[in-house]
């Protein structure tokens, strides 16, 4: 069970503690940068990326003295010559997916252009994942969040084998590896795209996938907030088939897995898709217990009057036990869920934007 | 010798000393600077040597021109200014 959550905003890192069974932030880090992702490792240390509106995307590590240093960022290789038609740039936006490789130095990031970057040593160097960028489909991968960029939004490394990864693409589906991110083929069958026109509403590569997430302890099962709707896989994301029951709306793009159970997972959803606030303006968790046959909506403890918050891709973490959980949101708003969902309380604060939630590793 | 000052936002995460370098265009004269603090470079410029979009430089009174190649001529006694190109709330 974790009693620390590191919440990264349009202003900063907010470190909270659970003390005398409530939740304080304990510590602020980078006041007035926004950060765009975090990871807090069960040795204690923590990886926070920065998306400086001037000076680019950085990587801070806090070591076990306390200390930030700053590490290099991944960087994309000198474009050569003969991509001067691709569409995508090869300058590093943001690093909008950190997580641990399951092998021990090695971590993955995924980033704004579309691509992935694996680190051996603790984040003190990076590689391109050529195999990836390479592929000719990459240039069909399409902008998201407002800009023209794609980004790889998810990686989900198999905790039983470090070699199998997928990674999701916003948009541009969902891909696999099953060689360390040597070869990478395209796996979505039953996800569809309402936003596009008929011929390629199932077409692999214009699948907005907001967000993917895995049942650490069955592994083959995947959730999907897709832009248009929520979909689940039992064999690790070949095959989708799309949660219809989702209330009070399918619309979203956060989702948890619970670590054990593999029928339940967790969503906050919006009105689809134009107009983005809850429903009604009544902020609410849409849970599963049943696989995605049913959903109970969760709003104890939530704002359920005027609230126009919206919760981001990585904005909703559930730890290690599956019985807490935290999301924050675009008001910066901050709920903890002690008990699956049940009922949430917020510490005393009002927060920037919120761009990433994350549990550190118990 | 071109004379080299950052603006005080960067010292915020590394230290930014105003340089006087060798160099005859602004690329040179901004890698002369980073060799002499290297973690600049990479708030600068972004992996491909380019000019970062919302970074301004101006040589004396002159925004930089060629913000991809840096190929700008730089005089002995020209000071190169970097600053931030923008604000937000």
């Amino acid at each position: 069970m974790s009693d620390r959550i590191h919440v990264g905003t349009r202003k900063g890192l907010f470190e909270l503690a659970r003390r005398n069974g409530s939740w304080d932030i304990v510590e602020t880090h980078f006041l007035g940068d926004p950060v765009s992702a975090v990871l807090a490792q069960k040795d204690g240390t923590v990886y926070a990326a920065l998306d400086l509106g001037h000076f680019g995307a950085k990587l801070w590590r806090r070591g076990g003295n306390g200390a930030w240093s700053e590490l290099p960022a991944p960087a994309f290789p000198p474009k050569p010559d003969d991509a001067k038609d691709d569409p995508h740039p090869w300058t590093l936006g943001r690093i909008w997916g950190l997580e641990p490789g399951g092998v021990n130095g090695r971590l993955w990031a995924g980033t704004m252009p579309g691509a992935l970057f694996r680190s051996d040593d603790g984040g003190e160097s990076w590689t391109l994942n050529e195999p990836l960028w390479f592929m000719p489909e990459r240039r069909k991968f399409g902008g998201v969040a407002g800009g023209e960029q794609p980004g790889l939004s998810t990686v989900l490394v198999n905790p039983r084998n470090p070699a199998d990864i997928r990674v999701g693409v916003s948009c541009g589906g969902v891909w696999a590896s099953t060689d360390e991110g040597q070869s990478w083929r395209l796996i979505n069958r039953g996800l569809y795209a309402e936003y596009m026109p008929p011929e390629l509403r199932e077409d692999p590569i214009s699948q907005d996938v907001h967000q993917l997430a895995r049942c650490a302890a069955h592994p083959e099962v995947m959730w999907c907030q897709h832009h248009n709707g929520v979909f689940r896989s039992e064999d690790g994301g070949a095959t989708w088939t799309e949660l219809t029951a989702v209330r009070p709306s399918k619309f979203g793009f956060a989702v948890a897995a619970h670590p054990n159970d593999p029928d339940t997972a967790w969503f906050v959803p919006a009105v689809k898709d134009e107009r983005r606030y809850p429903v009604d303006g009544k902020l609410v968790v849409a849970r599963t217990r049943d696989g995605g046959r049913s959903f109970d909506v969760l709003g104890n403890g939530l704002p359920q009057r005027h609230a126009y918050d919206l919760v981001y891709r990585h904005a909703l973490a559930v730890d290690g036990t599956g019985e807490r959980l935290a999301f924050g949101s675009t008001s910066g708003g901050l709920w903890i869920s002690e008990d699956g969902g049940e009922s949430w309380t917020t510490p005393d604060a009002r927060l920037p934007p919120v761009a990433a939630v994350r549990f550190a590793q118990a | 010798m071109p004379r080299v000052s950052f603006t005080r936002a960067l010292a915020r995460f590394h230290e930014a000393p105003t340089v006087e370098v060798e160099g005859a265009t602004l690329g040179a004269a901004l890698a002369a600077a980073f060799a002499a603090q290297p973690a600049l470079r990479g708030y600068v410029l972004d992996e491909q040597g380019a000019l970062r979009r919302h970074v301004a430089v101006y040589i004396n009174d002159r925004p930089a021109s060629d913000r991809v190649r840096l190929t700008d001529a730089v005089a002995a006694r020209d000071d190169v200014y970097v600053f931030q190109a923008l604000s937000g709330g």
